[in-house]
């Protein structure tokens, strides 16, 4: 294994494998030239009057015109929530909620190929993930809060749980479909009823999700889109009607929410950027390890708050580690969406390539040392290509900020002390790697790892079952497991 | 001729000792000059409850149940003290209890918290709770000593340290309870008590950059604008909590969740 290994090192792997194109067909998605809101099981034209189209990321082609909603429109929506949930939802004995949960599971199951191709036209990212990850795991979603919905009873004994009410939930760009089964599958299984606002440059798979509500014959009402900007956010989390705000984004507007929900007494949820760490020991697996790196960071285009933006490798394996990554990096295909050999799609938009040239413009200047493997982007859409800097000081812009994209920095450490100090050595803290052979040191490191998921020789890896959710500023509250019914609930103390 | 008592000074308590305040201000409130805590005290006091932080944090939760009987015990034995100080026995005998309550609860908070989550993949995956760090507690103006305990209690049995602004209009049980905690293998620093005046104090804490958490329970003044102030670093807010439950504990706590590839 050891010589294979040594030979490869001697004869690079070519920058990019000969692949004939594998498209997915994207005939299976039909969209309508212009969508409405969705609010009380009909589709209504924005107060607003206004419009603006979705665009596909691979090619700037506009995908449909999309409503924005306006202050008129959020108050119906958020009065139908309010309506529906007096009127029947929170009255509905817990084992029919649970049984339209499980419906929409199934359909999101056997539409799945359809939700794929429209989350990968509308957001950028690779039909192999969209088909692999975000599919599989919005109907597991659902699947598994499903089965919460009559048992509740059993998740908290002796404290009466009931539902809050209205939630008002607001979803980011980089797994549209996944964070809205995230949102709604516990708010619903804790019998509220919902306002949901899908992020502006991907709404689609939330508007085609309508269509499974439909399906399921859910009633009017318990589930309203209410797709615009952050103008309608703000709305949203303004609204006197709300009781329950659930947001996944960006720390800035986090704080921001928080900010207009103080004083209200509204409960809260919030889950914001990070800036993982993810530490190599120098007995970890290497070639194990590596392709840990490149899943944590070139994973979604690097569109992932829980990414490992930030390698910290043990300085004895340091050279080795780079020349592994630098050739891995060399057999990433970057291309077209759609494609299912590629690796690496678009990023989703032109503002958060701009965020990015200007990010890594900034490292280059702070005097990092920047590597891209030579790769043919496409010339229409919005492109960027995996980066790696090293030599990179704590204090860079590249080291401390949230770059949401596919750039990796990477530092080194001689001893475990100095690696969890590095490592925690900032005011997010959402996730972190850590990979070695030695259980006592996982253990070890995975108690001292100031974040809210550990992964352990592995990375990126979600569940239903599992909590989610970030220390410090990236957030409180926890999404998936038992921990993310709690939010949806009032008790008795 | 009666013999002249010996009176007691009441200070801070900071790190573990007890200064005066470092603008050399006091109050007279309850017969007594009592510490007028400065901007200055509370980011004092963070500083000493951060370097305490690690040390609370990773004690096994026996050790630290252990110590927080210990301040029940220390407590117990001067109850007439704090009788005196509070004019209320019952409300004495409940801070004691609710000490031993939390005591009990050290070691049981992951079992209860915390679980195995059941993955489809071949991995183990687990979820523990954690501390979330430094809880600044702005504590209820009555009870003075229960409605502090009531708060400070759920918050460091679970590992988190604190700085505690103390009852502004009866603040002398405080500081005798820091006195207690002081005697009580408590590390300093662990706990830190200032007093003084809320208006004043709790926007310095509500919005340190360094305090993680904020209990809101005796907040007299604009609750509105202390939450607005503890958005700058996403602080967990807690805003009531009467009596006594694990769930005013779990407010000051993480939850950490552990993946690891089962495989041969």
């Amino acid at each position: 294994m050891a010589e294979v290994e040594k030979r490869q090192d001697r004869s690079p792997v070519p920058s990019a494998f000969e692949y004939a194109s594998a498209p997915e067909s994207r005939d299976i998605v039909r969209l309508e030239e212009r969508y409405g809101l969705f609010v009380g099981g009909e589709w209504m034209a924005p107060s607003s009057g206004e419009h603006a189209p979705s665009v596909a990321p691979r090619d700037e082609e506009p995908l449909a015109e999309v409503a924005y909603a306006g202050p008129e429109d959020v108050d119906l929506a958020v009065g139908t929530a309010r309506d529906a949930f007096a009127d029947g939802w929170s009255d509905l004995p817990s084992s029919e909620r649970a049984k339209y949960l499980f419906r929409i599971a199934r359909v999101l199951q056997e539409r799945s190929r359809e939700f794929a191709v429209l989350e990968s036209l509308d957001g950028g990212k690779p039909i192999r993930e969209s088909r692999d990850v975000d599919l599989p795991l919005a109907a597991a979603h659902f699947f598994y809060y499903a089965g919460w919905a009559d048992k509740l009873e059993y998740a908290f004994p002796n404290r009466r749980p009931r539902p809050i009410g209205v939630a008002g939930q607001i979803i980011p760009w980089n797994f549209p479909l996944l964070m809205l089964s995230w949102k709604i599958a516990p708010a619903l299984a804790a019998g509220n009823t919902v306002v949901l606002k899908p992020a502006e440059s991907t709404p689609l798979t939330a508007l085609l999700f309508c269509d499974v509500l439909r399906q399921a014959e859910l009633p009017a009402g318990v589930v309203n889109i209410v797709t615009g900007d952050g103008r309608a956010g703000a709305e949203l989390v303004k609204h006197p009607g709300v009781d329950k705000i659930a947001f996944t984004g960006s720390t800035e507007v986090g704080k921001e929410i928080m900010r207009l929900v103080a004083g209200t007494g509204k409960k809260l949820t919030l889950e914001l950027g990070g800036k993982a760490a993810n530490v190599i020991f120098d007995d970890a697996p290497l070639d194990q390890a590596v392709e840990g790196i490149i899943n944590g960071i070139y994973f979604n285009q690097g569109h992932v708050c829980c990414a490992g933006s930030r390698l910290f490798v043990q300085e004895s394996v340091y050279e080795e580690v780079l020349a592994k990554l630098k050739r891995r990096m060399g057999t990433l295909r970057v291309g077209d969406p759609l494609d299912k050999n590629t690796d690496v799609g678009a990023i989703n938009s032109r503002e958060q390539l701009e965020r990015i040239k200007e990010l890594v413009a900034s490292g280059e200047e702070e005097g990092a040392e920047i590597y891209q493997p030579p790769c043919r982007l496409p010339e229409k859409g919005w492109w960027f290509p995996p980066t790696v800097f090293t030599n990179v000081a704590q204090s860079y812009r590249i080291a401390q900020e949230e770059i949401f994209g596919p750039v990796l920095s990477v530092l080194t450490f001689r001893t475990p002390d100095e690696a969890v100090e590095k490592a925690n050595n900032t005011p997010y803290g959402l996730s972190a790697g850590v990979w070695t052979e030695k259980g006592s040191r996982i253990l070890s490191m995975a108690q001292r790892l100031r974040a809210g998921v550990i992964w352990a020789n592995t990375y990126n890896r979600f569940d239903p079952t599992s909590p989610f959710g970030g220390y410090q500023e990236s957030g409180f509250g926890r999404e998936g497991g038992l921990h993310g019914l709690g939010p949806y609930l009032e008790f008795d103390e | 001729m009666s013999r002249l008592p010996v009176r007691k000074t009441y200070k801070l308590y900071l790190g573990g000792a007890f200064p005066r305040s470092e603008s050399g201000r006091t109050y007279e409130v309850e017969g007594a000059n009592v510490a007028l805590g400065s901007r200055k005290d509370v980011r004092d006091a963070v500083r000493a409850a951060r370097g305490a932080f690690p040390k609370w944090a990773s004690m096994t939760a026996y050790n630290r149940g252990q110590v927080l009987y210990r301040v029940a015990e220390m407590m117990e034995g001067r109850k007439a003290e704090f009788a005196e100080l509070t004019g209320d026995e019952a409300e004495v005998d409940a801070a004691v209890d609710r000490w031993v309550w939390y005591a009990g609860w050290a070691d049981k908070l992951a079992q209860v918290l915390g679980s195995s989550n059941p993955v489809a993949g071949p991995y183990f995956n687990f979820t523990v709770p954690e501390p979330t760090g430094i809880v600044g507690i702005v504590a209820p103006e009555e009870p003075p000593l229960a409605g502090l305990v009531s708060r400070l209690a759920p918050a460091v049995v679970g590992g988190n340290v604190a700085v505690v602004l103390a009852s502004e209009h009866r603040p002398l049980a405080a500081i005798t309870l820091a006195e207690v905690l002081a005697t009580s293998d408590v590390p300093g620093g662990v706990v830190n008590v200032i007093t003084g005046r809320k208006r004043e104090l709790s926007p310095v804490l509500a919005g340190h950059m360094d305090v993680n958490a904020l209990d809101l329970a005796g907040a007299t003044d604009d609750v509105a604008e202390l939450e607005r102030l503890a958005a700058d670093n996403v602080k967990r807010i807690a805003r009531n909590g009467d009596g006594q439950s694990l769930w005013h504990a779990a407010a000051f706590l993480e939850l950490k969740t552990v993946w690891h590839p089962i495989g041969v």
